[in-house]
């Protein structure tokens, strides 16, 4: 469904992303694992344009494009069939639990008020925040902040979710009700792209793991090759330190 | 000192001064202030466009109006430009030039505001597919008007006691009206200081109300009693 060859991007004369290659298939879920700088986060954001990848061909939904040379009206497009989770949240400040979800519809989508809100109500339920429809984030916990964003792109029926480190700036205690969320969309079959550092999630809900580093993919196979036999010294060396991190299952204390 | 002569003045001249008050200084003030804050907008969002000649058209426009004295804009406006041809009438001279010289101040009160306002703001609304414009007056001038709001209710009651300089360009407001009861009277100091109460009453209004409209504006934001 997504296929993306030969991303490049470089940050002045600092080469961030060199030649990265990717395969999504309908229905999948993928983790991007690596050390800091890697350049994971930059990668997903070339994926949805927020940053101008410097070369690279993107195939999305059988289209093929150049990513460094997209008109807006087609990277309007292609963002309105993907959704996009921070890994600050970043709501609309401004904005409550509803609103947020609601607001690509009315806006972005020209859907009427009443029907967006019927759509984001059911979004606000899937992640288990019913009750919390009229609260502004900052009466919110980030976790709650942060499923309120996971409805907000549920809302907008994309093909695909980018989550760009989705539980980094929450509290332990917090990972698990999001790891919970995303867990569950999984399982209903949604197509996810995950950049994360939770070992446990990439392990048990990914049906493949890509590991990064130095802008380049070192290793990618299923979760059980690269966690359990992985070919790469590089790939060893990582998923040996963060263990040591995270513990033997790689868990985040919950 | 106060005796009957006096305060039967000060009754008499309440209500002269308070007309034009009511009828000039005010018209003038939120006329100006809403072509000051309609510029103000514009200069502060061609600074962020990518337009590189109307950033510095902003610039320059900024540069002018905050570097010149108010009152000798006025002049060179009301005085100044019919040397080549150009007459305006004082009212509408009057509102030019308060308008452009408001107006470079608040667009740097708004262009700080937006800059406060979260980068990532902008990308999620991109992300649920709006486009700049539509993120823009959705998400992050709402939320920039908050932060703008006192410096702008500053600016605002700033103005109002900045309209009596029209008093030089022959707009019979509040002050000239003032002045001329003070010719005819002699009384200076009771009627210099009635026409400072009146403005005190003006800006006491407009510091309520500016009270009132941060209430408001703060739903989102986490109240500090």
């Amino acid at each position: 469904m997504l296929e993306v060859k030969n991303v490049r991007k470089s940050f002045g004369d600092v080469p961030v992303l060199c030649g990265v290659e990717l395969r999504v298939e309908q229905g999948e879920v993928v983790s991007i694992l690596g050390p800091s700088g890697s350049g994971k986060t930059t990668f997903l954001r070339c994926l949805n344009f927020l940053e101008t990848a410097d070369e690279g061909t993107m195939s999305f939904d059988g289209e093929t494009f150049s990513m460094n040379r997209l008109h807006k009206k087609d990277i309007a497009r292609l963002r309105r069939k993907t959704a996009f989770v921070f890994q600050n949240y970043n709501l609309f400040l401004n904005k409550t639990a509803l609103q947020n979800v609601t607001e690509g519809l009315t806006a972005a989508r020209k859907i009427p008020k009443a029907q967006a809100e019927e759509t984001g109500r059911r979004a606000l339920e899937r992640v288990g925040l019913s009750d919390r429809q009229d609260y502004y984030p900052y009466q919110l916990s980030g976790g709650q902040q942060q499923r309120v964003a996971i409805a907000r792109a549920l809302a907008a029926e994309p093909e695909i979710i980018y989550f760009d480190e989705p539980t980094s700036a929450l509290d332990p205690e917090l990972t698990g009700e999001v790891l919970e969320v995303m867990r569950r969309l999984a399982g209903d079959g949604m197509t996810m792209l995950v950049v994360t550092h939770e070992m446990g999630f990439a392990r048990t809900v990914s049906n493949k793991v890509v590991f990064m580093e130095d802008g380049r993919v070192v290793e990618s196979g299923t979760a059980a090759e690269i966690f359990e036999c992985p070919r790469e010294v590089r790939t060893r060396e990582f998923l040996r330190l963060t263990n040591k991190t995270y513990g033997e299952k790689g868990e985040s204390v919950q | 000192m106060i005796n009957e002569r006096l305060l039967e003045i000060l009754a008499d001249s309440f209500w002269k001064i308070l007309l034009p008050g009511l009828t000039v200084t005010i018209p003038l003030t939120a006329v100006s202030f809403t072509f000051a804050l309609i510029i103000a907008v514009a200069a502060a969002l061609v600074q962020f466009a990518r337009i590189k000649v109307l950033r510095q058209i902003a610039r320059f426009y900024i540069w002018v109006f905050r570097g010149t004295p108010l009152l000798v804009q006025l002049f060179v406006v009301f005085y100044g430009l019919p040397n080549i041809g150009i007459l305006i009438d004082p009212f509408p001279a009057a509102v030019l030039v308060f308008s452009l010289n408001e107006g470079a101040y608040c667009a740097e009160t708004i262009r700080a505001a937006l800059e406060a306002v979260p980068s990532g703001q902008l990308e999620a609304g991109y992300c649920v597919g709006m486009s700049y414009l539509q993120t823009m007056r959705r998400i992050i001038l709402p939320q920039a008007m908050r932060t703008a709001f006192p410096p702008l209710s500053n600016s605002l009651i700033a103005m109002v006691k900045d309209t009596s300089l029209a008093a030089n360009i022959t707009v019979t407001e509040m002050f000239m009206v003032t002045q001329r009861i003070v010719a005819r009277t002699w009384e200076p100091l009771a009627l210099y200081m009635e026409v400072g109460i009146i403005y005190l009453i003006f800006s006491t209004v407009l510091t309520r109300l500016q009270r009132m409209g941060e209430q408001k504006l703060s739903v989102h934001q986490r109240q500090e009693d």
